[in-house]
């Protein structure tokens, strides 16, 4: 388990207290692809500072709801409410705003391949055009710190190993400082020991910085670990939480079967869960 | 949609100066090898075809005025905006295409960037303003290659060559070619842009895309070439 660095965060998020709905609500959304239906009619919500991991098996629509949280894509039928805004039939102009409150990690880490590390963290800022060059520096810093990448600035993505360059998402993703993160299997294809070093870092980000967050995985064992660990500022390491701890733990799980929602509640109802499905998924 | 958000995109911040200067480098400067190569031998080739007619009919020094006209209205701006479309649409379309299918473009929207603004207009408008000048730098290699074989191979004066050249060119002539590099720097882009950023299904589905990209545009090309070349003659009439 890697060593985590100086806190960066402690100051993340200033509007959460001051807004206190929630961070995304979807009302009976619907999409489909081509005929087949992605998401069918489902409605569930996100409250502030709370993380909820969306599981599946592949093609279930987890990486949908993402998408159309984000406004990347347009359901077929529903709302979607985001920061408290319907951006259901928001234009890609006027989405621009609210994308600039979330910060969202890929499945693939979709780093711009043309662009050192430096640049892609800094690409947000950048583009924002309101930061001073020396404050974007500062604040590339500040993130590849958090992330241990301090070394790694002038490197291109394709010198970077898997686990890297998901750090480094990380990183771009939190680097203004969201309200609300987007993670895509951030774990998917690594190994056991980098999956960890990014589930930390996750944690850490819930723990130290409150952000709201969803997390789509199809690891169980790595949601399960952040609904027990806590990030333990004293030794900048995650560590178990005793079981009367856990009930503290904003986190909950929700279950995607067919582009329906089966579960939603948290890992002790999943735990205690009759369903057969549910329990031959998470067994 | 694409063609005209890339133009609307113009008078809409933020302008990214720097991105169109990058694809200002890249398109033209990069092109300009093979363009400079392909006008020169251009202008060889149509001086050395057309000899061997024009000395049948004792008018070998109609050649300059022959080269001129032709390079100026037709092959400069035509054989520049192919050589590029070959170049450069298939590279827009292959760049962009593979930010799409590995979710750049995606992440580009989720960071806040419109990828319109940022990626299609400034390949846009710099493929637009660098053929202009790529097509004007095309006509006069074809011009000179033409000299050469005129002064070198046929022994005509070189000062009668170059003066025949420039005088037979009229308004029109000179309104004809460079209003078409204009419009085929607009074609190359928006195909090539259009191409990449419907890129679906992997690395199979940008070679796709790179395909497409190229034969529409040349044959864009050659098409817009004929009803511009028929408009502009309604408009100005017959030699």
């Amino acid at each position: 388990m890697m060593g985590a660095p100086p806190l960066i965060a402690e100051k993340t998020a200033p509007t959460m207290q001051e807004n206190a709905g929630p961070v995304i609500v979807f009302e009976h959304v619907s999409l489909a692809f081509d005929q087949k239906i992605a998401l069918d009619n489902i409605s569930f919500q996100l409250d502030r500072g709370e993380t909820k991991a969306i599981f599946g098996v592949a093609g279930s629509g987890k990486s949908t709801i993402l998408k159309l949280s984000m406004g990347l894509l347009k359901p077929d039928g529903g709302r979607v409410h985001v920061l408290g805004t319907d951006i259901t039939d928001m234009s890609e102009e006027d989405l621009f705003a609210i994308r600039r409150k979330i910060g969202m990690v890929f499945q693939e880490s979709a780093l711009f391949d043309s662009l050192t590390v430096r640049e892609n963290v800094a690409f947000r800022l950048l583009e924002e055009g309101d930061v001073s060059r020396a404050d974007i520096e500062k604040r590339v810093h500040e993130v590849l710190s958090f992330v241990e990448l301090e070394k790694t600035v002038d490197l291109f993505p394709s010198e970077l190993s898997g686990g890297m360059r998901r750090r480094v998402a990380i990183a771009r993703a939190i680097v203004n400082k969201p309200e609300l993160l987007l993670y895509d299997s951030p774990t998917g294809g690594l190994d056991p020991v980098t999956s960890n070093t990014i589930i930390e870092l996750i944690v850490k980000q819930r723990d130290v910085s409150k952000t709201s967050a969803l997390f789509v995985t199809h690891r169980l064992q790595d949601a399960f670990t952040m609904a027990t660990y806590g990030f333990d500022k004293k030794t900048n390491h995650m560590q178990p939480l005793p079981p009367e701890a856990r009930a503290n733990v904003p986190m909950c799980f929700l279950l995607l079967r067919d582009g329906k929602i089966i579960f939603n509640g948290d890992a002790h109802e999943l735990a205690q869960s009759k369903d057969e499905y549910i329990r031959e998924y998470i067994s | 949609m694409l063609a005209a958000r890339s133009i609307a995109n113009l008078f809409r911040p933020p302008v990214y100066s720097a991105d169109i200067m990058q694809q200002a480098d890249l398109i033209g400067v990069g092109s300009l090898p093979i363009v400079a190569l392909s006008g020169l031998f251009t202008g060889v080739v149509l001086a050395l075809n057309s000899a061997n007619t024009l000395q049948r009919f004792g008018s070998l020094s109609l050649i300059a005025q022959l080269v001129s006209v032709g390079m100026v209205t037709e092959l400069g701006p035509v054989l520049t905006g192919l050589m590029v479309a070959g170049r450069n649409a298939s590279g827009m379309a292959s760049e962009l295409g593979s930010m799409v299918v590995t979710e750049q473009i995606d992440a580009m929207r989720a960071l806040g960037t419109d990828p319109l603004k940022k990626l299609v207009t400034p390949r846009v408008v710099s493929t637009v303003f660098m053929l202009f000048f790529l097509t004007i730098i095309s006509d006069l290699l074809g011009l000179f290659g033409g000299s050469i074989v005129s002064t070198l191979m046929l022994g005509l004066d070189a000062h009668q060559y170059w003066s025949s050249a420039w005088q037979i060119l009229a308004f029109r002539d000179v309104f004809t070619g460079l209003i078409k590099p204009l419009l085929f720097g607009f074609i190359i882009a928006t195909v090539g842009c259009y191409y990449g950023m419907s890129a679906r299904g992997g690395t199979q589905g940008v070679g796709r895309a790179t395909t497409q990209a190229v034969v529409a545009a040349s044959v864009s090309i050659v098409m817009v070439d004929a009803f511009v070349t028929k408009l502009l003659m309604a408009i100005f009439g017959n030699r």
